[in-house]
């Protein structure tokens, strides 16, 4: 058995383990200390690294933030068509495979997205969501250096990812797909690429709740898991229960 | 002479009353309290504590600060005796007032419009609205829990910014205090403070 195998299944034993043994309530920290502690590492890692690229790439004229959004937004999409499949969502199969087709064509790349103008809207879809359709819950919250916020379930949902996604697939697992080939360089480099215009899109938001927060760690803890709740049912609807301070 | 009198304070009562009532259909109450907030805040005019001043005044007669403070207490709210209770809603009043200020002012920069609403219940109508940066930046979606359940004065219990509840961010931000000091209300309390006071 090789290293990779082993390792493979003793995280397989590892996130079975904690998904079993723990509540799956969302609330729950697996290791709080830990975390908080990585959470301060990664801080640290956005005020000196994460948060100076993404205010340099904020002063990049507009077009080439939004084509650089568009084109890792449209591989991003390759992994929302195995997992809608999974969700038995067929139109949402449709509206992924269309948009990345119209948008690798006729978007150049997925530079522009003419896709959205057809009236393709392809939802982002993960592992973590396939598994939390199905009901399986979040499992135990910690956060993962660099990575940052995540739960037992969208953990193992991201190492399941790179076993379905089409890009991880022609890039970390070097296969060939249609001609197509890459390396770890291109999966990570499209990877952190999405990373910074996300952290660019956000630097006002980011900021506003870091210095209204009272311990910013339980606000990104909430504001993370509003999001996956929220992307695991496709809206935005939150039904917050006010209970007798309705009445 | 008593008549004069009592038509001058009548004068002042109806400015004063008009100059902070808004309307009672909640997509137009939020149209017009944000964007006069909004074009407060950015008046270059004004000195800090003349908008701090006018926010306090909005937000005291505009949001439901009593209800959001209970809530954000979760089910301490029940078990705690009523002194405690007091004393927090006092401090969490004065940490929303500066928090709200602070929040507004960040996006004061950007243009603001309503763009629909959906009445959810008797008690809750949402209304949505766009913020939109004036550098460039993405629009950012800001959903309003109006509490209609006065539908002569409707109140505001949330902000719903990209799908993320501030209520409920600020409930767990709460929760985790609380977890982490035995429940005890007084800690929480103490964050409070120290908050307001830096």
């Amino acid at each position: 058995m090789t290293l990779n195998k082993i390792s493979s299944l003793g995280f397989a034993i590892f996130f079975s383990y904690i998904l079993i043994i723990t509540p799956a309530k969302a609330t729950t920290e697996c290791f709080e200390p830990v975390s908080r502690t990585i959470f301060k590492f990664n801080m640290a890692f956005d005020d000196v690294v994460l948060e100076p690229i993404a205010k340099g790439y904020n002063k990049l004229p507009n077009f080439i933030k939004v084509g650089t959004s568009n084109f890792t937004s449209n591989i991003a999409t390759l992994l929302s068509i195995p997992n809608s499949l999974l969700q038995g969502n067929i139109s949402q199969v449709g509206h992924a495979t269309g948009s990345v087709l119209v948008n690798t064509t006729l978007g150049i790349l997925g530079f522009f997205n003419p896709a959205e103008r057809l009236g393709l809207k392809a939802h982002k879809e993960d592992v973590g969501q396939t598994l939390g359709y199905y009901g399986v819950g979040h499992g135990c919250y910690f956060v993962l250096p660099i990575l940052g916020p995540t739960t037992v379930r969208d953990s193992f949902g991201l190492i399941a990812d790179t076993f379905i996604d089409p890009f991880a697939h022609v890039t970390i697992r070097e296969h060939e797909l249609m001609g197509i080939s890459g390396n770890d360089l291109d999966y990570f480099s499209v990877k952190g690429t999405s990373a910074i215009d996300f952290r660019a899109e956000n630097i006002k938001n980011i900021e506003s709740l870091e210095k209204n927060s009272i311990d910013f760690y339980s606000s990104l803890k909430s504001v993370y898991l509003q999001d996956r709740e929220n992307k695991i049912k496709n809206s935005s609807s939150t039904e917050d229960d006010w209970g007798n301070l309705d009445n | 002479m008593r008549k004069f009198e009592i038509f001058l304070i009548s004068i002042c009562l109806f400015f004063n009353i008009s100059a902070y009532s808004y309307s009672t259909d909640p997509q137009e109450f939020v149209n017009k309290l944000v964007t006069e907030a909004i074009s407060k805040l950015s008046n270059k005019s004004l000195t800090e504590d003349q908008k701090a001043e006018f926010i306090k005044k909005i937000a005291l007669e505009n949001v439901d600060i009593k209800a959001l403070s209970l809530y954000t207490l979760g089910e301490l709210r029940k078990s705690s005796n009523k002194s405690d209770i007091d004393n927090f809603k006092k401090t969490f009043e004065r940490y929303f007032l500066k928090s709200l200020t602070s929040r507004l002012s960040d996006y004061s920069s950007s243009e603001f419009k309503v763009i629909g609403s959906e009445q959810k219940s008797a008690n809750y109508t949402i209304v949505n609205s766009e913020i939109v940066p004036n550098d460039d930046g993405p629009e950012i979606k800001v959903d309003w829990r109006v509490f209609t359940k006065d539908p002569n004065k409707p109140l505001i219990r949330d902000l719903i910014v990209e799908g993320l509840s501030l209520a409920r961010t600020q409930k767990e931000e709460f929760a985790s205090i609380l977890i982490s000091s035995n429940n005890d209300i007084n800690v929480l309390i103490q964050k409070l403070e120290e908050f307001i006071n830096n």
